[in-house]
């Protein structure tokens, strides 16, 4: 299960030239700054570009293959397409629209149901108005739905949050999430704003400039000093957590990952159950020997992996627990006094973290 | 009143501009559609082109089409070495000459609102499963409702008003090929301005009831209006 994709694009003056192989499964982030090339290359994927040199693969099902002059139009790829701006038909009604592509299947290849996509985004009360009288919030929920009901082997998701206020990003947020966890479909997903990856992804393809930087899982990405995630100012690490215990004296709910335990002030969750914590670079802080009488409870053993200047006061830190990767910023005056070098034992002091 | 051959010039007129439209929205759709989406470098030329009748004198058009369509002009030979007759001084060349005359009104509100529409709702569609021609006729078409509905109305009542073309091709043959401005011009010219009355006041108001016809119905439906 791969999805294996190769163009070349000359458009004016910006060039395309990329080549990735992801697996064919959860959330596919594109990622990179605006005008990278995310959208373009989303359009390739799904036929609206016919750039001369390209090569896709879903599975083992061909849609493009210049080389043998093979390309299949838009219409004929089973994909989802939801364009930032969400592109629903202003003549047609929300249920009209949610039908659009669903109509158009054979009732072999109608997979998704109406009534369970319906239930799935909320869409009950919209069915039966008019585009136009739709919030911002509801309006890319209509249109994610009305891709899904095409029954795609492939999501494409173009900033689908970009057009939207906080607040109904923090309202279409969680249906992204059950779409994730309830379908198999798999989902690239563009976006250049690192929150919503680090809370949606499952793995990255960083883009910049029309070219490929790295593709990776989604903690490694971010934490990797040769690349800019690492260096934004919100650096973080992305951990992947299970609920162990709820500590009811203290109001407190501990996590276990790799072996260690972290604690966070209580959460309404179910034990057992596995959740993303974001542990930002500037809430991580060394020492040589294991802090005793602090008050900072997430205390753990560390491996310095590497070690690069940020700016002439600063520096990044890549650390390794027990094989899960974390990353401090320090001032560089405090990496030259404890000899912070690839390799050395330290203690990390974690003074925050938060569930995404 | 009105007589019986001013009857026959206002059916002869209806009938032309009826099927002039007919023709032009038929043929004009998907030249507006080319006009609106092609690429293509020299597309410019065939814009031009389409614009011409709006600035050409009628007479100039209905010269040339005369010559070509007469007799001896290559038009009008091909027509008799297909066994027919001559268009020119015939209904069939009123017809072809309207065609022409009236196709900027015709293209021009079409090609318009289908560039108005931009690419992205028909993408969409694309990306929904649907062929070039089901998202045409799905998405493209009914949301350039507006311009079909221009242009059919500016279509048929440019055609009803022309008059220099007719002239021209048709050579004002009553039964024939005279039409109701030319009617009009002929009971001006014998003094009888009583039916001139009766068939220009009433293509006026028929006239400007259309217009506000297409300019409400438009108006009723365009965004931001409820």
């Amino acid at each position: 299960m791969s999805l294996h994709a190769r163009y070349q694009l000359q458009q004016g003056g910006f060039s395309l030239d990329v080549a990735f192989q992801v697996p064919a499964r959860g959330i596919t982030a594109l990622f990179g700054p605006s005008g990278c090339g995310k959208t373009t290359l989303l359009r390739c994927i799904a036929g609206l570009e016919k750039p001369k040199q390209g090569f896709f693969q879903l599975d083992d099902e061909c849609w493009q293959d210049s080389q043998q002059h093979y390309f299949l139009q838009p219409h004929q790829r089973p994909v989802g397409y939801v364009f930032q701006d969400a592109a629903l038909f202003p003549h047609l009604s929300v249920h009209a629209n949610l039908l659009y592509g669903y109509r158009r299947l054979r009732p072999q290849q109608q997979r998704l149901k109406p009534d369970d996509v319906v239930s799935l985004l909320g869409l009950n009360n919209l069915l039966s108005r008019a585009t136009p009288r739709l919030s911002g919030g509801e309006i890319q929920r209509v249109a994610i739905g009305r891709a899904l009901l095409s029954s795609p082997k492939l999501l494409l998701l173009d900033e689908p949050l970009s057009a939207l206020d906080a607040q109904s990003k923090a309202e279409i947020m969680p249906y992204l999430e059950e779409l994730h966890n309830e379908l198999e479909i798999p989902v690239l997903y563009v976006s250049h704003a690192a929150d919503e990856v680090a809370r949606l992804a499952d793995q990255i393809v960083l883009l910049d400039k029309g070219k490929v930087e790295a593709e990776g899982e989604v903690n490694d990405i971010f934490t990797r000093l040769e690349l800019t995630p690492a260096h934004r100012p919100q650096a973080s690490a992305i951990i992947h957590a299970e609920v162990k215990r709820h500590d009811e004296q203290y109001c407190l709910t501990e996590l276990d990952f790799n072996g260690n335990c972290l604690k966070l002030p209580c959460q309404n969750l179910i034990i057992g159950q596995t959740v993303r914590v974001i542990i930002h670079a500037r809430d991580v802080s060394l020492a040589l020997e294991k802090p005793e009488k602090t008050s900072i409870l997430n205390i753990f053993a560390a491996r310095v992996e590497n070690v690069v200047e940020e700016n002439p006061s600063q520096v990044l830190v890549r650390l390794e627990i027990d094989g899960q990767t974390l990353l401090s910023r320090i001032t560089r005056k405090s990496a030259a006094t404890l000899d912070i070098v690839p390799g050395r034992r330290v203690y990390a002091q974690v003074k925050s973290a938060a569930l995404l | 009143m009105l007589t019986e051959s001013d009857i026959t010039a206002l059916w002869i007129t209806l009938q032309l501009a009826g099927l002039t439209t007919l023709i032009l929205l038929l043929f004009g759709t998907p030249l507006a559609w080319y006009l609106a989406h092609s690429r293509f470098r020299f597309k410019v030329i065939i814009d031009a082109l389409v614009a011409l009748p709006l600035v050409l004198p009628p007479t100039v058009l209905g010269f040339y089409l005369l010559i070509l369509l007469g007799p001896r002009g290559p038009v009008g030979e091909l027509f008799l070495s297909f066994g027919g007759e001559a268009p020119a001084f015939r209904f069939s060349g009123l017809v072809i000459g309207s065609v022409l005359y009236s196709l900027p009104f015709v293209v021009q509100p079409l090609r318009d609102s289908f560039a108005a529409q931009g690419r992205r709702l028909s993408e969409a569609a694309a990306t929904l499963r649907a062929t070039p021609l089901d998202r045409f006729f799905t998405v493209s078409v009914p949301l350039a409702r507006h311009g079909f509905l221009t242009a059919t109305v500016l279509g048929f009542a440019h055609t009803v008003g022309e008059f220099g073309v007719v002239l021209m091709i048709g050579g004002n043959i009553p039964g024939k090929t005279q039409v109701l401005s030319i009617a009009i011009y002929d009971h001006v010219e014998s003094l009888e301005y009583s039916q001139a009355h009766w068939l220009a006041g009433g293509l006026l108001v028929l006239s400007f009831l259309l217009l506000l016809a297409v300019y409400s119905v438009n108006r009723r439906f365009s965004p931001g209006h409820s």
